[in-house]
């Protein structure tokens, strides 16, 4: 190419790579310039910063998610979905550049058919974990942005995986991913136990994303969540983001309600009440005590969750 | 030097076989006897061990070789005055033990008993098809228990098939020692497991001469590693199953007269 030559532009070589991938090294940058530094100065605003969640426990694997696309301070989608289905039995949340992580998700998706065909079963979440890793670690260097936790259930249980495509690959009990992760990071230790219900966990997962949406400005739109159990996933509910969060603010004494048959069954703790006015919508307890006695209280959903019921009712699914 | 490799050695005939397969297939029937049983909680492997020379060193002849924790094989084909078709066994068994690891290793999770099978099998096509090669001239009979606990037996051959068996010889008299496991091998003998080791003596003892100490024998229990038996271990079986023969004779003797 006439303009290549006398510009002496080097395209960088793509070094064998396999044909089925995505072509690595398409930018063509000037000489002497590293990759990442210039696609940070010169290069397009990518989609970025989110919230997503995602915790296992008894029950299966939760993954939420808020929908707001945001490209710099320009809403570029306000409905748009986090929680992508690989299949039967594995989600995966994503966060980074949206681009990015549906053309990867679609590979995934294809080499784990192959997989299945060849060896007549899936892949554990760990092997697909490993897998996603390696596929994107040979992009290295070359801004890829793909944060993903990987949620399903195969024949260890409920498995919950983070993927960054710098190629870590890291086992967890809860992750949070995106700009608004602190803030759920915050509702979730607070309130996680691995023998939760399910209907705690609902409510700790839609909290938790509802608290990141009201302090980060990348996150917002509706709340998503999703549910992997063993028969396989489900799509739980999608609720508007601002009416969950005042009705969480709204709802007074959940703490309260629940201290009653609390006190029946564990030890009275002082600090509960205290507790209940600063987080009064955060289900379970966090203290080591109420955790261990947690297997003994399994909860029914119609003692709990008055509270929930009214949320669950008032709620729009877009 | 191309011209040196494009010929092919396995070509077909005008009537559609594969001679060089097949005369691998005969130089397997030249090996020594191997027997594998796969009973209810236990997998057993038996192998007929050729009298070693005085000046050689017994422990160099291995013919039961573990591919992974939880799977091993045996294998069947010329073992001593021919070009060294052990060493043929030694190339296989290499790659699986490779093949083995690399899978743990991207995937996550321990080999199938039949993923091995089938990569090894391939392995062996890939030799009946390709420039300048000569087919693998053994057979093998790979063991083990998957991550689901099932007991598992198959056996390969020098043209890459594969299949699953219950119960299976390879290499000389494998047909007699096969006659004699239809015979023998029932619900009831292997469902314990001393029974299902004894069985495989018992097939390896119709062919083998001299007794217990031609015979090497190993078990794979379900969630235990490989055993190998020691000498004394299988001498102790085989006076056992005399033993139970002896009584047998003599039920039958009173119940005639």
């Amino acid at each position: 190419m006439a303009l290549q030559d006398v510009c002496k532009w080097q395209v960088p070589d793509t070094q064998g790579l396999s044909p089925h991938l995505p072509e690595a090294g398409g930018w063509a940058v000037p000489q002497g310039c590293d990759p990442q530094t210039f696609l940070q100065i010169y290069g397009p605003r990518l989609a970025h910063g989110t919230t997503t969640l995602a915790f296992r426990f008894r029950h299966g694997v939760i993954a939420a998610a808020d929908t707001r696309s945001s490209c710099g301070s320009y809403v570029a989608c306000p409905a748009s979905r986090k929680v992508i289905p690989v299949h039967r039995h594995l989600l995966g949340t994503t966060s980074g550049t949206s681009a990015d992580c549906v053309t990867w998700y679609r590979v995934l998706q294809r080499e784990l058919r192959l997989r299945e065909l060849r060896e007549g079963q899936l892949p554990s979440v760990a092997g697909t974990a490993k897998l996603l890793s390696t596929m994107m670690s040979r992009y290295r260097g070359l801004d890829l942005c793909v944060a993903t936790a990987l949620c399903g259930w195969d024949h260890s249980g409920p498995a919950l995986f983070y993927v960054y495509s710098d190629g870590t690959c890291l086992q967890g009990d809860i992750f949070s991913v995106g700009s608004g992760s602190p803030y759920a990071y915050g509702v979730l230790d607070r309130s996680y136990h691995y023998d939760m219900t399910i209907q705690e966990a609902y409510t700790l997962a839609r909290c938790a994303v509802a608290h990141a949406t009201h302090r980060d400005a990348y996150s917002g739109g509706s709340v998503d969540l999703f549910h992997v159990q063993e028969s396989g996933w489900e799509y739980v509910s999608r609720s508007d983001a601002y009416v969950l969060y005042m009705e969480l603010q709204k709802a007074p004494g959940l703490e309260q309600e629940r201290e009653p048959e609390r006190k029946q069954e564990r030890e009275p703790e002082q600090e509960q009440e205290q507790e209940a006015e600063v987080s009064q919508v955060c289900p379970g307890p966090a203290t080591p005590q109420d955790a261990a006695g947690g297997g003994e209280l399994f909860v029914e959903p119609e003692e709990v969750t008055a509270e929930d019921d009214r949320i669950r009712v008032k709620t729009e699914m877009i | 030097m191309a011209s040196r490799y494009d010929r092919a050695i396995t070509v077909f005939s005008p009537d559609g076989h594969l001679f060089q397969v097949e005369y691998a297939q005969e130089a397997v029937k030249k090996g020594s006897t191997a027997v594998g049983i796969r009973g209810t909680n236990i997998v057993v492997l038996g192998v007929e061990k050729k009298s070693v020379a005085k000046l050689q060193d017994e422990r160099t002849v291995r013919k039961i070789c573990a591919l992974d924790d939880h799977v091993c094989m045996a294998f069947a084909g010329i073992v001593d005055n021919f070009a060294g078709l052990t060493a043929d066994a030694r190339v296989v068994i290499n790659r699986a033990r490779v093949e083995c690891q690399s899978h743990k290793l991207t995937v996550e999770d321990p080999v199938t008993v039949e993923y091995i099978t089938r990569f090894i099998a391939t392995l062996k096509q890939k030799y009946t098809q390709s420039n300048g090669r000569r087919p693998f001239g053994i057979s093998a009979l790979i063991v083990g228990f998957d991550d689901d606990g099932i007991p598992r037996l198959y056996q390969t051959d020098p043209s890459g098939t594969y299949h699953a068996w219950k119960a299976n010889a390879i290499g000389r008299s494998a047909k007699t020692v096969r006659e004699f496991l239809e015979k023998n091998y029932t619900e009831e003998a292997i469902s314990n497991d001393s029974e299902a080791i004894k069985l495989a003596i018992k097939a390896l003892l119709e062919v083998v001469q001299s007794g217990g100490k031609n015979i090497e024998l190993a078990i794979i229990r379900r969630d235990q590693p490989l055993k190998m038996f020691s000498a004394k271990e299988i001498e102790l079986q085989v006076t056992e199953i005399e033993k139970e023969k002896e009584e047998a004779e003599k039920k039958k003797s009173k119940k005639s007269t």
